[in-house]
């Protein structure tokens, strides 16, 4: 059973924004839909480790990468050739 | 390269495109001048690429997925980018921020999804072929749903460098089109090794349909025509393995007890990566700009509650719930243990038959607004799910109506028999014909 002040924290982790109207919707669907994923509790054992997979490993090697003006095309805030991002502190 | 183009002008009623390329340019090869509809997940240079979410509206990639270089090669045609739901989280395509996609079968119906923009537009004949991405059945249902073929490739199969990331373990690009054989040659040019892609693996596709299945083994799993399932549909669907043993097929009755677990183990999964995932999109690098005079976290979550819309945001916080401090056992973990039970479930039946078939979702295509319950949206997923877990090939092709709309029939295979589910597909589509 989660709260509404769980989901307040949860939306608080996420960086996602909540308005304090949507918590009421969110918190029931939330318990509705972890009700259902309540049946995992039914699932037993460790799992075994999966015997089909290899790590993929390349030599970390400089190669031709896209110019400054593209990367910078998407970004809606730059300044001198940076992308401007929000302050940290 | 482009030495042509084709004048692309579809009258797009139903909604299926977000970008239309009016003047579609196009090299020669296998693909020649064929006019090809891409998902909007997929980045294509130079066209503007939103996962059918306003967080990306505006977003130009700066460069080609692999499988649009390859059609590229191929000689195709790029004719647009076509709606779906946000970020592929949905099954009708009414999650998108650019409005739903319609049946072309019925107007008042989805289309299915979340691939149903790239499902409508070949079912209304806009386009003969189109590219859709399957996380847990985002390409079958549509296909399903709108009377068309659909393919999800076996996990690692076609290269997903260029895909924006929705659930990395489980999803896949694949091809859809009119009929088995279009699938098939679309897989040829889509399918192999990509270095840009760390699971792709080098098995490339170099088939051609062969309608001859005598002898093959088909197991029916009783989970696929039991509870949850319309009658009629699994009436429609039992017709149509009926027709495949005509054509020499036996069949062997099995059971996947994991399905009990498995829509559970899927929707955690998705989730949980999708958690981390989208968390890229804050504003920064693409996107609605956010306010660099705010603080970081201020500013993130006035450009996430603006730019996603409520699916989105619901699954980004499940994921995050699913993966945080407590609860990581109970969910995350869990999920990973069923899954690798539905994996085991696949290996031991494939251990006697050499396809698995049933109906693809459990009902005809819903009325626009029927699933406004969350829950209720994700139970339809639950036949198409596990060969997303199991990371198997799955095909749909059109079997049949219900209430005046199609119904597919789904065939899974063994890991890297794409093959063989469109052999079996091709025999009954030319059963049928």
């Amino acid at each position: 059973m989660v709260t509404e002040q769980d989901v307040q924290h949860i939306a608080e982790l996420a960086d996602i924004g909540i308005n304090t109207g949507e918590l009421g919707p969110f918190t029931d669907q939330f318990n509705a839909i972890l009700d259902y994923f309540d049946v995992l509790d039914r699932v037993h054992g460790e799992g075994q480790v999966p015997r089909d997979l290899a790590d993929v490993m390349r030599e970390d090697e400089v190669e031709p990468s896209l110019p400054q003006e593209e990367v910078l095309k998407n970004a809606a805030s730059q300044e001198d050739g940076f992308i401007k991002a929000p302050r940290v502190m | 390269m482009a030495a042509h183009a084709i004048m692309f002008e579809p009258d797009d009623r139903y909604n299926a495109f977000l970008t239309v390329c009016n003047k579609a340019p196009h090299g020669g090869g296998k693909l020649a001048g064929i006019a090809i509809a891409v998902k909007d997940n997929i980045s294509t240079r130079g066209i503007e690429t939103t996962c059918a979410s306003k967080i990306l509206k505006c977003y130009v990639p700066p460069y080609d997925a692999h499988v649009v270089g390859l059609l590229k090669e191929s000689g195709a045609a790029i004719a647009g980018k076509t709606n779906m739901d946000e970020f592929g989280m949905g099954t009708t395509t009414e999650n998108s921020a650019f409005g739903p996609t319609l049946n072309p079968a019925d107007t008042t119906r989805v289309p299915g999804g979340s691939s149903g923009g790239s499902a409508a537009a070949i079912a209304a004949g806009m386009v003969r072929m189109a590219l859709g991405t399957d996380t847990g059945g985002s390409i079958r249902c549509p296909a399903a749903f709108c009377g068309i073929v659909g393919l999800k490739p076996t996990y690692g199969r076609v290269s997903r460098f260029g895909l924006i990331a929705y659930a990395n373990s489980l999803e896949q690009i694949g091809p859809m089109a009119q009929n088995v054989s279009d699938v098939s040659l679309l897989m040829q040019v889509i399918a192999g090794h990509d270095r840009r892609d760390s699971t792709s693996y080098n098995r490339p596709f170099t088939h051609t349909p062969n309608a001859d299945i005598r002898g093959l083994k088909i197991g029916i799993p009783q989970e696929y025509f039991g509870a949850g399932v319309d009658t009629r549909v699994a009436e429609v669907t039992k017709r149509a393995v009926f027709r495949l043993e005509e054509l020499g097929a036996t069949t062997v009755p099995c059971s996947i007890p994991s399905m009990e677990y498995a829509l559970a183990a899927y929707y955690v999964t998705c989730t949980s990566e999708a958690s981390s995932n989208l968390a890229r999109f804050d504003g920064v690098r693409y996107g609605p700009a956010a306010d660099a005079k705010k603080s970081w976290h201020n500013a993130y979550r006035e450009v996430r509650r603006a730019g996603f819309g409520t699916e989105v945001r619901r699954r980004i916080m499940l994921g995050t719930f699913a993966l945080s401090s407590g609860y990581y056992g109970k969910y995350y973990a869990k999920a990973q243990v069923a899954r690798e039970n539905v994996k085991s479930d696949f290996a031991r039946i494939f251990a006697g038959v050499d396809v698995i078939a049933g109906p693809t979702m459990p009902t005809i295509a819903f009325k626009l607004g029927e699933k406004s319950d969350p829950l209720s949206m994700y139970l339809a997923d639950i036949l198409t799910v596990p060969a997303n877990l199991a990371g198997i090939p799955a095909i749909s092709v059109p079997c049949g109506k219900v209430d005046g709309m199609p119904v597919g029939l789904q065939i899974m295979g063994k890991p890297f028999e794409d093959e063989r589910v469109i052999d079996v597909a091709f025999a009954y589509e030319q059963a049928v014909s």
